[in-house]
């Protein structure tokens, strides 16, 4: 029994200790942190249970994929190289630390001539003198060198490159210094206290303070990596841990509190530069600390690491106008918003959640088309290296909301609070989109000579309208007609019509008309039809604009081409408005724009520990890879010499040293003897 | 035979005049470039260009051939600095910048130089012609040259866009990829002539050519020659060691692999008798994984240090962190097998070029394939 465990502990010794074993693990290790690479890590749970369904799901996330980096097998891997590595100095120290004192002086002589770099000469030499040149010969080659008496002459013991060794132990123990570096900053503590039941992770959607001691960590957690998102004006006095498919609430041992957040641009619009003006307060309220923080320039305080990581909107308040859509009138209806804030609307075709999700101050567009490649010297050198960004435009600031009908549907949308020039004229642009993977669909709302959407709204309103719609078409006909047919039945005939056309795009825009002429019109004649009946439309919204305009008390619509511009664009943007999936449309009128700063906080003891490994690694692989061990022995008897050189890796500059040595031999040899006649 | 003997005289006696002027002329630079532009950099900045100094005289004086083409890339960039008068509208004016000297005309004589270079080695190899390889060597310094006047032109031409927009250019992939073919082909240079065997060229700018057509690629498909200003994560002194190590590393290791090619075929006996000895390609190849390792190592190290500074961790497991990690797991194998007995040979040749997949993977597969914290280039 006792010899069996003694055995196997010999054998796990000599597995651990083994290069092969070594090689392995490094292999293993390679492979196995490809999957962290493959699979995206620490995403939302339900992201996973989309992406694999829910059987696949669960293998997965038994086997630790979602946070493989801390899995269980991947840390058993990592304490097998720990473990290697630790034995393998463990076996090879003494041995080591020995040959680096040593000369290897006890070589015996048979053991020399034995050696597969060896070199010998006569001399006609006493030994002393040539053991003396031969030391001096090999002292100004870098050896250390040392003189021994023989019986029959002399041993000269020469080493060279020991700190070869020394890397071995630096860069070997350097690795093992690492591993131990990054554990204390793992979460091991954690998750031994989850396993213990100590503590446990939230998945609720719940207030920070409502969060129980369970899922707190306390403000002496000796490390921890967390962020939290602080507004402009407000304070944070904890930092979130994402966790599996949960989070963990670290409370902070200070208040941190964000004064300002500025965001700079190149004038080509990319970001330029992230900067946080935060305050950091101790429990009592005194303020301990002012700093600005920036990418790269975070703020140490109580070996807490305080990063700037991100940005987003802290809560802008939004001033709206809302349009009803549908509304024979032009009556509007203003709104207040906040950002990240929800609002209840109640309307005439039903009632709405209004959550607003976003605002953005800038909005960079690329509003040009191609650059033709012009075929000169540049072009062939793939063109010059200087952007053109002449088509970069920054197009004002956008909010984004969401509109939640009664059944919990919603559709997302994007309004610019600018207008944007398409074509050569100028529109207000409002993105719609079903869902986040989809691209915004813009709604194109033309504005009129006074830069507004009023005369739009207006002509909207007209045409909405049954009860205009007689005299619209009445007016229309009159216009049409030339004096002679006034009161014919032609008239009569085109009054309908225009009410007809009229009728039917109020009810759903271009498409009821295209379906109409499909129902009612044989195919040989439609497209004359529908040019016939796009005619009767604009005219007669033409018509209706001027009666708007007169019941708003304006002076009459010029007949010029932005009259008719406006007419054709308010046509499409109405025929848009039924696809458009809102009843009504906001319009931002003015906004108080408030910032959030993401910072990260860290404690990380390890990084020390890390960092002082990795010179220690550094200057072990330069020790190990650079510094060459070399060994030489000269035995000199009264008229032979043998020397005699080794080194645990044989490479070409190895041979050609030996080379070189062999010859500095026979040189001295001779030279000695030749002074010495 | 009198010279074995010779003890080696302390360095600083074996210099020449023409070192000592060579570090002159790199401390004047360099003191000059402090005392007109100290007021735009930070200490670490300063630093940083002091300790190049030493660094690049150490450097002369241990390769000798730098010295050279450090003086020709100086005075011909100053050229090119001088003939911008300050107007970045001459590129496409002055007739040196226009055809030669613009960043982008003196990357594309690289490109050309490189291809040149190419079939010259091989040429020499597969006719035995000495001339046709001394050829390739002399395009190959020319490459050299022009790449780093187009780097340096670059860097210059980035300041004049806008003295906010300027940066080093090792900002981006289109940048890098430049580095990446000059710290190659500089390597190989002085491998050649330490070990006198030009052959080695035929397979070692092959991986050059290979980089120079995506450079090319990139360049005429997606216009990533552009100078873009940096990014807040990338303004930061760190990335001007960080980027160079790792290149001295992706360099090496695609030495080590075309020479891994090289040895199975030739010991499979293709080539066998024009290629060099099947000791030397070892040799060759073991010194450049050493160089490669010893600074990835670096470049880890500091790509983690960098990371605690702007990520708030020095380790996140980032994919491009874990694919430098695999890396250099995988060249830490391959160190420990020549060490073992029996594993050597072919074995090792074989491990080089798989390697050489999984440093390209970790080069751009990473940026093209997965996403991450990292954000100097996605295609
Ligand atoms: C991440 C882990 C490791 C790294 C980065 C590493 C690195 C190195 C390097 C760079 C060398 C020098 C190779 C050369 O001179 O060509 C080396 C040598 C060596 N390594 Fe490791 N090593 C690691 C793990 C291990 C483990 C686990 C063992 C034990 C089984 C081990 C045992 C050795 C031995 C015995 C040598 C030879 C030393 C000599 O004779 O000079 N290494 N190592």
């Amino acid at each position: 029994m006792n010899t069996a465990t003694h055995y196997f502990g010999k054998s796990l010794f000599e597995l651990l200790s083994s290069m092969r074993f070594a090689i392995s693990l490094l292999s293993i290790l390679a492979v196995a942190s490809i999957v962290g690479t493959v699979l995206k890590q620490a995403e939302p749970y339900s992201n996973y249970i989309i992406q694999f369904g829910p059987f696949w799901f669960q293998v997965f996330e038994k086997l630790g994929l979602y946070d493989v980096y801390h899995a269980a097998w991947f840390l058993v891997i990592l304490t097998f190289l720990v473990a290697s590595t630790s034995v393998c100095i463990y076996r090879n120290a003494p041995n080591f630390a020995r040959e680096m004192k040593s000369f290897r002086e006890h070589v015996s002589e048979q053991s020399l001539a034995a050696f597969k770099h060896k070199h010998e000469a006569v001399t006609e030499q006493p030994p002393e003198m040539l053991a003396a040149s031969a030391q001096r010969y090999l002292e100004g080659q870098g050896y250390k060198v040392k003189s021994l008496l023989r019986e029959d002459g002399m041993l000269l013991a020469a080493k060279a490159g020991s700190w070869n060794r020394l890397g071995y132990f630096l860069a070997h123990s350097a690795i093992v210094m690492i591993c131990i570096g990054g554990l204390m900053d793992g979460n091991l503590v954690f998750k031994a206290q989850q396993v213990l039941g100590y503590k446990k992770i939230e998945t609720r959607d719940i207030p920070q303070s409502q969060v129980p001691a369970i899922s707190r960590l306390s403000p002496s957690n000796p490390s921890f990596r967390g962020s939290v998102q602080i507004p402009e004006g407000s304070s944070a006095d904890v930092a979130f841990l994402n966790v599996a498919d949960g989070y963990l609430v670290q409370d902070l041992p200070f208040t941190v509190a964000l004064k300002q957040f500025r965001i700079e641009h190149y004038s080509t619009g990319q970001p330029k530069s992230f900067e946080s003006d935060i305050e950091l307060f101790d429990r009592s309220g005194k303020k301990i600390r002012e700093a600005t923080i920036a990418v790269n320039h975070p703020l140490i305080h109580d070996n807490i690491a305080i990063y700037q990581a991100s940005f987003a909107d802290g809560g802008t308040r939004l001033s709206l106008r809302g349009w009803n859509l549908f509304a024979p009138t032009i009556a509007t209806f203003p709104i207040e918003g906040t950002v990240h804030q929800n609002t209840t609307l109640t309307s005439a075709a039903g009632n709405y959640t209004l959550e607003f999700t976003d605002f953005r101050p800038f909005n960079i567009e690329n509003m040009g088309g191609e650059v033709e490649a012009s075929g000169d010297t540049m072009s062939v050198l793939g063109g010059s290296p200087v952007s053109d960004k002449r088509h970069l435009r920054n197009v004002g600031p956008s909010f984004q909301y969401k509109l939640r009908d009664a059944r919990g549907q919603a559709r997302e949308f994007s309004n610019y609070m600018l207008p944007l020039e398409l074509d050569g004229r100028w529109y207000l642009m409002s993105g719609v989109r079903e869902s986040p993977n989809e691209s915004f669909r813009y709604l194109r709302m033309p504005l009129d000579a006074g830069g507004d959407i009023d005369s739009f709204m207006r002509l909207r309103g007209a045409l909405l309208n049954a009860e205009l719609r007689p005299e619209i078409a009445a007016r229309f006909a009159r216009q049409a007609l030339p004096q002679e047919a006034w009161g014919t039945e032609i008239e009569d005939k085109l009054k309908f019509s225009a009410t007809q056309v009229l009728a039917l795009f109020a009810e759903g825009g271009f498409q009821s008309l295209g379906v109409f002429i499909e129902d009612k019109v044989p195919e040989a004649e439609r497209d004359k039809a529908a040019g016939t009946y796009l005619r009767i439309l604009e005219l007669a919204a033409f018509e209706a604009l001027q009666i708007a305009n007169r019941q708003a008390s304006l002076p009459a619509p010029a007949a010029d081409d932005a009259t008719g511009w406006l007419v054709r664009d308010t046509l499409n943007s109405m025929s848009d408005m039924f696809v458009y999936g809102a009843p009504i449309y906001l319009q931002l009128m003015q906004y108080d724009e408030v910032k959030a700063s993401g910072l990260q906080l860290t404690r990380s003891p390890g990084k020390n520990v890390v960092y002082f490994g990795s010179l220690l690694l550094t200057l072990g692989v330069f020790f190990m890879l650079y510094v060459r061990e070399r060994r030489v022995w000269v035995r000199i008897k009264p008229g032979h010499a043998l020397l005699a050189m080794s080194s645990a890796k044989h490479t070409i500059d190895f041979e050609k040293e030996f080379v070189q040595h062999a010859q500095a031999l026979d040189t001295l040899t001779q030279q000695t003897s030749t002074s010495a006649k | 035979m009198e010279l074995a003997l010779n003890q080696p005289a302390p360095l600083l006696k074996r210099l020449s005049w023409f070192d000592w002027l060579f570090a002159a002329i790199v401390a004047t630079g360099a003191l000059f470039a402090l005392s007109r532009f100290g007021d735009y950099m930070d200490i670490y900045e300063k630093a940083i260009l002091l300790a190049v100094i030493p660094s690049l005289a150490v450097f002369g004086w241990f390769w000798k051939p730098f010295r050279p083409l450090f003086l020709v890339v100086g005075a011909i960039s100053l050229f090119a600095f001088s003939q911008y008068q300050g107007n970045l509208a001459r590129m496409e004016e002055a007739f040196f910048l226009k055809y030669l000297i613009s960043s982008q005309a003196a990357i594309m004589w690289m490109c050309a130089l490189f291809g040149l270079a190419t079939l010259a080695y091989w040429a020499g190899l597969l006719a035995r012609s000495d001339f046709m390889l001394k050829s390739g060597s002399t395009l190959t310094w020319s490459a050299v040259a022009m790449g780093f006047i187009g780097l340096m032109v670059r860097w210059y031409e980035s300041y004049l866009i806008g003295a906010d927009v300027g940066h080093i250019p090792v900002s981006n992939l289109y940048e890098v990829f430049v580095l990446f073919c000059l710290i190659t082909a500089m390597m190989y240079l002085y491998y050649e002539a330490r070990y006198q065997a030009r052959q080695m060229g035929a397979f070692v700018l092959l991986v050059i050519s290979a980089a120079v057509g995506f450079i090319l690629w990139y360049t005429f498909d997606r216009g990533a020659h552009e100078i873009q200003p940096l990014v807040p994560a990338l303004k930061s002194w760190w990335m001007k060691l960080h980027v160079p190590a790792n290149f001295v590393g992706y360099g090496a290791f695609s030495i080590a692999a075309m020479l891994g090619g090289a040895y199975l075929l030739a010991s499979r006996g293709i080539l066998a008798s024009r290629l060099p000895k099947l000791e030397v390609l070892d040799d060759v190849m073991y010194k450049t994984i050493a160089v490669g390792f010893a600074f990835f190592t670096i470049a880890t190290i500091l790509g983690a240090m960098w990371a605690a500074e702007a990520w708030g961790g020095y380790w996140s497991w980032d994919p491009k962190e874990t694919w430098a990690l695999i890396v250099w797991l995988n060249y830490a194998a391959w160190l420990h097998i020549r060490l073992v007995k029996g594993l050597r040979g072919p074995m090792l040749a074989w491990w080089a070029v798989v390697g050489l997949f999984v440093t390209t993977f970790a080069f751009i597969g990473v940026n093209i394939l997965l996403s991450g914290l990292h954000s100097y280039g996605t295609l």
